[in-house]
């Protein structure tokens, strides 16, 4: 049934013992609890981890090759589908990319559109950081209560895109539906909202003895190694590295945003865990400013609104955009463009090299979880075997996005 | 500010732009390294069949340096598509492990000196097609899926 | 042991219960009574394919909770009897999903969720994915990219339906 090198099972398998030293060998295998899809071979030694290899590519379905076919637009919902938690970061990081090819800038009021939405993203896939981190750790109430929290914040997507997850609505020169009528209140209410439930998550997650116990000092990544290994986002500020790149290479309107970046120094789980409720906070900041700065104005560049037909304008005029022959023919400039944007996870990077056709002549992406790879090979070993869930749930790593 | 590679630009899209032929690749990364490039973000391929080179690009940024700090510097490397084998920057930065695994698994350039050269993503079927080369051709019609005929029939 | 239709059951003991035992569940309260415990106890094992787990999470949140249609989520293949194929299935994955299946004892459905395994969805042309039709005999389909997770408690409905063998409009 299976060659040598599968063995489907769930949680730890058949074990079997190495020619090494007495080490045994198990796999915490692909079908597992949370967000599986991965496999982990582990040398234990008794009870200590000796060696970890990282399996990946379960959900691999190349990515990059494919979008070598697509043209520029058409290739946002392939960007889209790896990181599903956190789409409009990834729509932004690619559609930056391409704008930097093509050298067109959109207006104000579409940066400020791309950041509230961008920040509503970022809290939405922290919050699934943390229901992964409460199904490995064993409870399930943190896992209801943080999806049940999403929900708010996925509706204001959904009533302003019209889908749940996968909004595509940033384009190469401005986003495609308008803010509705009443999106401030409503915004207002889901940020009181969330506000009123970090009393709660203090209350039973946060200060409970046992998850404080089970994560403080477990992992634990110094400084150095955080910087030597190249691992990225919040689990990169909470070993005392300060660096985001909304600050250090600013895009779109946050240079005139205020905001603090939290920074821990411990490096274990727990404050992993606590650097993400505080990025929330931030974010919330960021919104309500953004709220009330932002102009009016077109959410596409002028170019594009004065090739649109009437009957399109008619349409832009009820809040939408279509999609017309001067974004499906965009051909830029042959060249080279690099975009960097800070996603919930951390740094996307996208690399875009284009041969004055239609379509991408090299696209790479480099997603943040790909990038936190080295925690299994470098963090786990010396832990007990009890501690893998727990560090494996702290990092907050999704598979799709890591395979591409 | 650096005689040892063949170009150095400043490109306004890309940010440092340093290109050298892989003898000298060492001793370039290694400036590089000194100026306060510290982790490695991307490895790659890019593969211009036309011109009858592949290019083995590495993208570096720093965490540490405060100047250089969200600037990225673009390293790449002209080798040739028949035999494309370039000493691997795996032993100066050791975030590049993994990417060149994927470098290798899907273009084919061979890192001397890496320690641990397999494939990432790909099945161990998949290994000796390099689907990244544009002389591979995905699928046109629908109905040429891969089917798994060996296994479960 | 004969009954009212005229068969006679002739053989060893084993065989006889055995026939026995078939023709009783093929018989009205006992038949009633196994669907009724088999559709309200859809026990899925926990195989989360690709970025459609994530509408999978958010159906088992507590907005749309299909913990209420008997749907618990259970780690153990042994003792599951549904499941869940949600996004692209890999050349790697599809192996174990097929492991994964073939461990399940009978009786034992397939749910596909997803634009993935209809025909392909958005990836059908890349070198490393399957169909999920060549791998598994499914059940129920679900479109969607992602499919809302109102969409995967109606497909479990339908299942229930399929299941008791009433006629089914889609």
């Amino acid at each position: 049934m299976a060659s040598p090198t599968v063995l489907p099972m769930t949680y730890e398998a058949l074990s079997q013992v190495s020619q090494e030293e007495g080490l045994i060998e198990l796999q915490v295998g692909p079908a597992h609890a949370g967000s599986g899809h991965m496999r982990i071979l582990v040398w234990v030694e008794g009870d200590t981890v000796v060696k970890v290899d990282p399996d990946v590519g379960f959900v691999h379905r190349g990515v990059e090759k494919l979008s070598e076919g697509r043209l520029y637009v058409k290739a946002v919902p392939m960007v889209e589908r790896p990181s599903l938690v956190d789409t409009v970061n990834a729509n932004l990081a690619y559609v930056e990319a391409v704008e930097a090819l093509a050298g067109i800038k959109p207006p104000p009021r579409a940066s400020y559109v791309r950041v509230i939405t961008a920040e509503i993203s970022r809290i939405i896939s922290h919050l699934y950081g943390i229901a992964i981190f409460g199904i490995f750790l064993g409870t399930s109430t943190v896992f209801m209560w943080a999806l049940a929290d999403r929900e708010p914040f996925i509706d204001l997507l959904e009533e302003m895109t019209g889908a749940r997850v996968t909004c595509s609505h940033i384009i190469p020169g401005g986003v495609r539906w308008e803010l509705p009528a009443d999106f401030g209140d409503r915004i207002e209410t889901a940020l009181r909202y969330l506000e009123n439930r970090f009393n709660e998550y203090e209350k039973l997650w946060v200060k409970n003895p046992v998850v404080v116990a089970r994560t403080q000092g477990v992992g634990r990544l110094s400084r150095e190694d955080a910087i030597r290994l190249g691992v990225v986002g919040p689990n990169l500020r909470a070993s005392g590295v300060k660096r985001d790149i909304r600050k250090d290479r600013p895009y779109e309107v946050y240079d005139q945003l205020d905001f603090d970046v939290p920074v821990r120094h411990e490096g274990d789980c727990y404050a992993r865990l606590l650097i993400r409720i505080d990025e929330m906070r931030e974010s919330m900041k960021i919104i309500r400013q953004a709220m009330k700065q932002i102009p009016d104005g077109k959410i596409v560049y002028d170019d594009y609104y004065n090739k649109m037909s009437p009957l399109f304008k008619k349409i832009y005029d009820e809040g939408r955009v279509k999609i017309t022959q001067s974004l499906t023919s965009l051909a830029p400039p042959p060249g080279e463009a690099v975009s960097l944007v800070e996603g919930g996870r951390g740094e996307m990077f996208y690399y875009l090299v284009s041969d004055g056709t239609r379509f991408p002549y090299r696209f790479r992406s480099v997603t943040p979880s790909y990038r936190n790879l080295p925690f299994f090979t470098h963090v786990m070993p010396g832990q007990k075997l009890a501690d893998v869930p727990a560090i494996y749930g702290s990092i907050d790593y999704f598979p799709p996005e890591a395979d591409r | 500010m650096r005689p040892l590679a063949d170009t150095v630009s400043i490109d306004e899209k890309v940010g440092l732009k340093v290109s050298c032929s892989p003898e000298k690749l060492l001793v370039v990364a290694k400036a590089l390294k000194e100026a306060g490039f510290d982790h490695v973000v991307s490895v790659t391929g890019v593969d211009w069949p036309k011109q009858g080179k592949l290019d083995a690009v590495w993208h570096l940024s720093s965490y540490s340096d405060e100047e250089l700090a969200g600037g990225i510097a673009q390293l790449s490397c002209y080798l040739s598509r028949e035999n494309p084998t370039v000493p691997s920057l795996a032993t100066v930065w050791e975030s590049a492990t993994f990417q060149e695994r994927e470098a290798f698994e899907m273009f084919g350039i061979e890192f001397q000196g890496h320690p641990d050269l397999r494939q990432l993503f790909l099945p161990e079927e998949l290994k000796g097609v390099w689907p990244l080369r544009k002389d591979f051709e995905l699928k046109k019609r629908r109905d040429e899926f891969w089917r798994p005929r060996r296994f479960f029939q | 042991m004969s009954d009212q239709e005229g068969s006679f059951y002739l053989g060893d003991l084993e065989t006889v219960t055995k026939k026995a035992m078939d023709y009783l569940k093929s018989k009205k309260p006992l038949k009633s009574l196994i669907e009724w415990g088999t559709t309200y106890s859809l026990w899925p094992a926990y195989l989360v394919t690709a970025c459609c787990g994530t509408e999978l999470a958010a159906a088992s949140g507590p907005r749309f909770d299909l913990e209420r249609l008997g749907f618990l989520s259970y780690g153990n293949p042994r003792q599951s009897n549904l499941v869940l194929i949600d996004g692209t299935l890999t050349i790697k994955m599809s192996k174990v999903v097929r492991g994964v299946w073939e461990q399940m004892p009978e009786p034992k459905w397939v749910i596909a969720m997803g634009a993935c395994v209809l025909d392909g969805g958005i990836f059908w042309n890349s070198y490393s994915t399957v169909l999920a039709r060549d791998v598994l005999p499914i059940d129920v389909y679900v479109p969607g990219c992602p499919p809302r997770p109102e969409a995967l408690a109606e497909s479990v409905m339908i299942l229930k339906k399929k299941i008791k063998g009433e006629p089914i409009e889609t």
